[in-house]
């Protein structure tokens, strides 16, 4: 246990103590208490900076089931700071804002914050953690404090709907990537990712890395709302404002693209990694910011947004992950391409994050986030119209923001893929940057929408419920401390460059750097006359035309039939699995017993027929067979007869008597093969029987009593002549095998020798197996006993009644 | 009309003893000849199913006033106590011993610690046969 370990552990230990904070401070909102956290985990992980910037880790291992390779590995590296700083940095910012959204009186703070920490400590424990299996544990957990974030207003429908589409589709994702992890163990021995990556060629040889790669990919996928996974985050901005800044913006969403960066040293060599991430992102990329354009809610807008911005992060890994390929890092076009994705991570962070907070103040000063009803809203709330424009226009990839050196590199990185001499990519390598490049003019589009919608325009204040108004100051903190890096991370990125980026870099492809060297990253903001300017020209004069006639073409999403939307497909597959099982259920269970073992017996002839045939068992040895004797054939017609008669009895009490006759039959078999004491046993439990059966008549219910022939049944025929096939075919075959020779030897050299007795079958029961006679006479008992307490317990009801 | 079973109650009076004294000898012989304790307690119990047809529960449960559910019980018990008493001679469970004796009256004899156990089965079977007949028969 190290400092580190406490740090990823402490907001767990808070959420124990929160709601007796909550309890006891009743006039002191209780997010104060839980503020101080995680901005002192922030300024602990700027510690590691100077560190991490120079190339180095930090490991600090904490044992938790060593007997199966199962640590608690806490790992500090470029990408782990990043992201801790990330999800410190804006907790701690979001947690601030929190206090001013949510009413003290009103709201259940305590289940609030204890959820919010239990996910920030998870996504540490996600981020920092070296172990897969770790990992995966704080993954699941997650899932799970979002899905009770995402329902923390629980009573209203839509939020439980959204909590539990996020669930089933993140632990669908979970689970994958739990089997991806084992198959990963299974090719290396090991969990630790560090292990792994330096026995990368082991799992590249392996048959199970396809295997292995397709579900990891699926658990990232479905984590971070890639297509067609993505369909659970706009449900999901049913939670509380601040959670979406925080969890679908920020942190919880990326917890996938930092899984594949992550593992991008043991993947990104192969061909379906590289064509997987790019096209599943660039589609991502485009259907989401195409589908952004047509929300009327404003959050609405920002989670297809978030989808979008999370494809182009995902293709920008996807294609950076050709820069393996080539040995030289000096002028290897690819690198930027990674330059990007995790330039544009923290770009995104700051200004999705700026941007949910400043929908949260709208819908809290006004009262509604339908943009039809919000407009003019400048003059009212100057500072956050202020905020919107710098989150927005950088969201947008306009200068001088951030968005636009993340966007100009993101085309680069595009363009290069172009100039790609393998996988075929001169051919139609040239989709990626034009899919790309439509992308961004939707994104565009969306973000001119959020801003010019919502603040300018007409003022319609009998569509709101309130009276719109700025916000209190301390709402305000955090957006513009969120804005403000926006603007000064695009005038000033060389602060990111040496200290998160390079480091960064080096996590996600340390094949590239030789012994001592360090990634050199620059990003400026003139690059000359390039086809990225171009591009970015392109972007905003197409963009403004589609935004000034928006609504002459906005009609064209009307077309789209709502049958075919993926929202459906999932709701109808939920629906369809459910009729589905309950329809399964009930042709299975009907709740006859005739029907059960129908199909018990169909099996069970079915299953022993197979095995008999396909293990090529069945022997017909006629060697050893006695011949047969008069008595014997007679007996056997007599039963045969007898048999018959039962089944085609019109009366039962025929049935009874010509049971009867078989079990006597039976007992002059025994006579005849010489069995004394079975055939003494069987008489006399043959008499007892039958006079029992005759009782249970006696008492049948008059109705019951019609003579009326069993009922022929096709099905019954078929299943009864299967079972007795089976059994005869099984009966010849296990008779014509004899593989050993008989104990029996053994107890008529010994019964009188030994136990001293004549009678060998008296013998074996009471001596040489007594065992099994005590538990015999055991069960009698309990039979007498159950028909005692069945008869004797049914009357002392009747009394008592 | 009361039935007159003066005939099948005489009957029943002398052959009982005979059923009974042929289900002792059946439980005695077992360990040489076809019998035991299952055969030799179905056999009595059918002796007694016979005083039960001839008379009636009432009087038969006077003539006898055994509770079947002990006498199983105790059958039980014996049978087990016969298997642990193996473990005073430092023995497995259930194994049995015999050895013969020179009685008076009947001369060179075997006896055998079977028996004993045999003899649990025998109560175990009339007590449980006589539960189920008796139960069944007294319910309404």
């Amino acid at each position: 246990m190290s400092w580190l370990h406490l740090v990823i552990l402490s907001p767990f230990l808070l959420a124990l103590f929160v709601p007796l904070l909550y309890r006891k401070f009743q006039r002191i909102h209780t997010g104060w208490f839980v503020l101080p956290l995680p901005l002192v985990l922030f300024i602990y992980f700027t510690q590691y900076i100077s560190g991490v910037s120079k190339g180095e880790t930090y490991l600090h291992s904490m044992k938790w089931i060593p007997s199966l390779g199962i640590n608690f590995d806490a790992y500090v590296d470029g990408l782990g700071l990043l992201f801790s700083l990330l999800i410190t940095g804006i907790g701690t910012l979001v947690i601030l804002y929190s206090i001013y959204y949510l009413s003290k009186t009103k709201e259940a703070l305590h289940s609030f914050y204890v959820y919010l920490l239990l996910f920030m400590g998870s996504m540490l424990g996600v981020v920092l953690s070296d172990n897969l299996m770790s990992l995966y544990s704080f993954w699941e957990l997650t899932s799970l404090s979002s899905f009770l974030l995402i329902g923390y207003w629980y009573k209203r429908e839509k939020s439980q709907y959204g909590a539990l589409k996020s669930m089933l589709i993140t632990v669908f994702g979970g689970l994958s990537l739990l089997a991806g992890i084992v198959l990963l163990y299974v090719m290396t021995g090991t969990f630790s990712i560090r292990e792994i990556i330096s026995n990368v060629d082991v799992v590249t040889s392996s048959h199970l890395f396809i295997p292995a790669l397709v579900l990891i990919l699926l658990g990232a996928f479905t984590k971070s709302a890639q297509f067609p996974f993505h369909i659970w985050l706009p449900d999901a901005m049913e939670a509380p404002t601040p959670v979406s800044a925080y969890l679908h913006s920020a942190t919880m969403v990326k917890a996938g693209i930092y899984l594949l960066a992550r593992l991008s040293p043991v993947f990104a060599i192969s061909a379906t990694w590289f064509f997987a991430i790019s096209i599943i992102g660039l589609i991502t990329l485009f259907w989401g910011s195409f589908s952004a354009v047509k929300q009327q809610d404003l959050k609405g807008i920002l989670a297809f947004s978030t989808i979008s911005q999370l494809g182009m992060i995902m293709s920008l890994i996807g294609v950076g992950s050709a820069a393996i390929h080539y040995d030289f890092l000096d002028d290897n076009i690819y690198l930027v391409a990674l330059t990007a994705a995790v330039f544009h991570l923290i770009n995104h962070a700051t200004f999705k994050g700026s941007l949910f907070m400043v929908v949260g103040i709208v819908d809290h000063e006004t009262g509604t986030r339908d943009i039809r009803k919000l407009g003019g809203l400048m003059s009212f709330m100057p500072v956050t119209f202020t905020i919107a424009i710098i989150g927005g226009f950088s969201m947008a990839g306009l200068p001088p923001f951030n968005g636009f050196l993340s966007k100009e590199m993101f085309f680069t990185g595009m363009v290069n893929v172009t100039k790609m001499d393998m996988y075929s990519m001169q051919t139609w390598g040239i989709l990626l940057p034009i899919i790309a490049w439509l992308g961004s003019i939707f994104t565009f589009v969306y973000s001119m929408i959020l801003v010019f919608k919502t603040f300018t325009g007409k003022y319609q204040p009998e569509k709101l419920e309130k009276k719109p108004h700025e916000a209190p100051v301390g709402m305000l903190i955090s957006p513009v401390i969120l804005a403000s890096l926006v603007v000064i991370f695009g005038f000033a990125p060389n602060l990111l460059e040496s200290t998160l980026i390079e480091p960064t870099m080096a996590s996600i492809a340390p094949s590239l750097l030789a012994e001592g060297k360090e990634y050199q990253v620059h990003i400026k903001f003139w690059h000359g006359f390039t086809p990225e300017l171009f591009m970015t020209l392109g972007v905003i004069i197409f963009g403004i035309l589609l935004f000034m006639t928006i609504q002459k073409w906005s009609k064209i999403y009307t077309r789209f039939p709502s049958s075919l939307t993926l929202n459906n497909g999932y709701n109808y597959g939920i629906k369809g699995m459910e009729k589905g099982s309950t329809r399964i259920m009930k042709t299975l269970m009907t709740g006859f017993i005739r029907d059960y073992l129908l199909i018990i017996f169909t099996f069970i002839g079915i299953l022993l027929l197979m095995t008999l045939f396909s293990q090529n068992a069945f022997a017909i040895d006629l060697k050893d067979t006695a011949s047969i004797g008069v008595y014997e054939a007679i007996l056997a017609v007599v039963m045969v007869a007898a048999t018959i008669t039962t089944l085609l009895a019109k009366s039962r009490l025929t049935a009874i008597i010509s049971l009867g006759v078989v079990g006597y039959t039976l007992s002059l078999f025994f006579v005849l093969f010489r069995a004394p004491d079975l055939a003494l046993t069987q008489l006399v439990i043959e008499t007892v029987s039958v006079s029992l059966f005759l009782l249970c008549f006696y008492y049948l219910p008059e109705f019951r009593k019609r003579k009326v022939r069993v009922k022929f049944q096709l099905p019954n025929l078929l299943v009864a002549l299967l079972v007795g096939t089976t059994v005869t075919l099984l009966g010849i075959s296990a008779n014509s095998t004899k593989l050993f020779e008989s104990i029996s030897h053994y107890f008529i050299e010994n019964s009188y020798e030994k136990a001293g007795g004549e009678n060998m079958v008296n013998v074996i029961l009471v001596d040489f197996r007594g065992f099994d006679t005590l538990f015999e006479i055991t069960v009698l008992c309990i039979a007498a006993l159950a028909i005692y307490g069945m008869i004797r317990l049914r009357l002392t009801k009747e009394e008592e009644e | 009309m009361k039935k007159n079973d003066l005939i099948l109650q005489t009957t029943t009076k002398v052959v009982t003893f005979i059923i009974i004294i042929f289900a002792i000898h059946l439980f005695f012989a077992g360990h040489y000849t076809p019998g035991g304790g299952f055969v030799g307690g179905l056999t009595t119990s059918a002796a007694l199913v016979l005083l039960l047809l001839a008379f009636d529960i009432k009087t038969v449960s006077k003539v006898i006033p055994f509770d079947y559910k002990k006498v199983a019980a105790s059958g039980l018990l014996l049978a087990i106590v016969t298997g642990l008493g193996s473990f005073i001679f430092k023995v497995p469970f259930l194994t049995h011993t015999y050895s013969y004796f020179n009685l008076p009256l009947l001369g060179k004899t075997s006896l055998a610690t079977v028996v004993l156990f045999d003899l649990g089965v025998y109560l175990v079977v009339v007590g449980v046969t006589m539960t189920i007949i008796q139960t069944i028969g007294e319910s309404e």
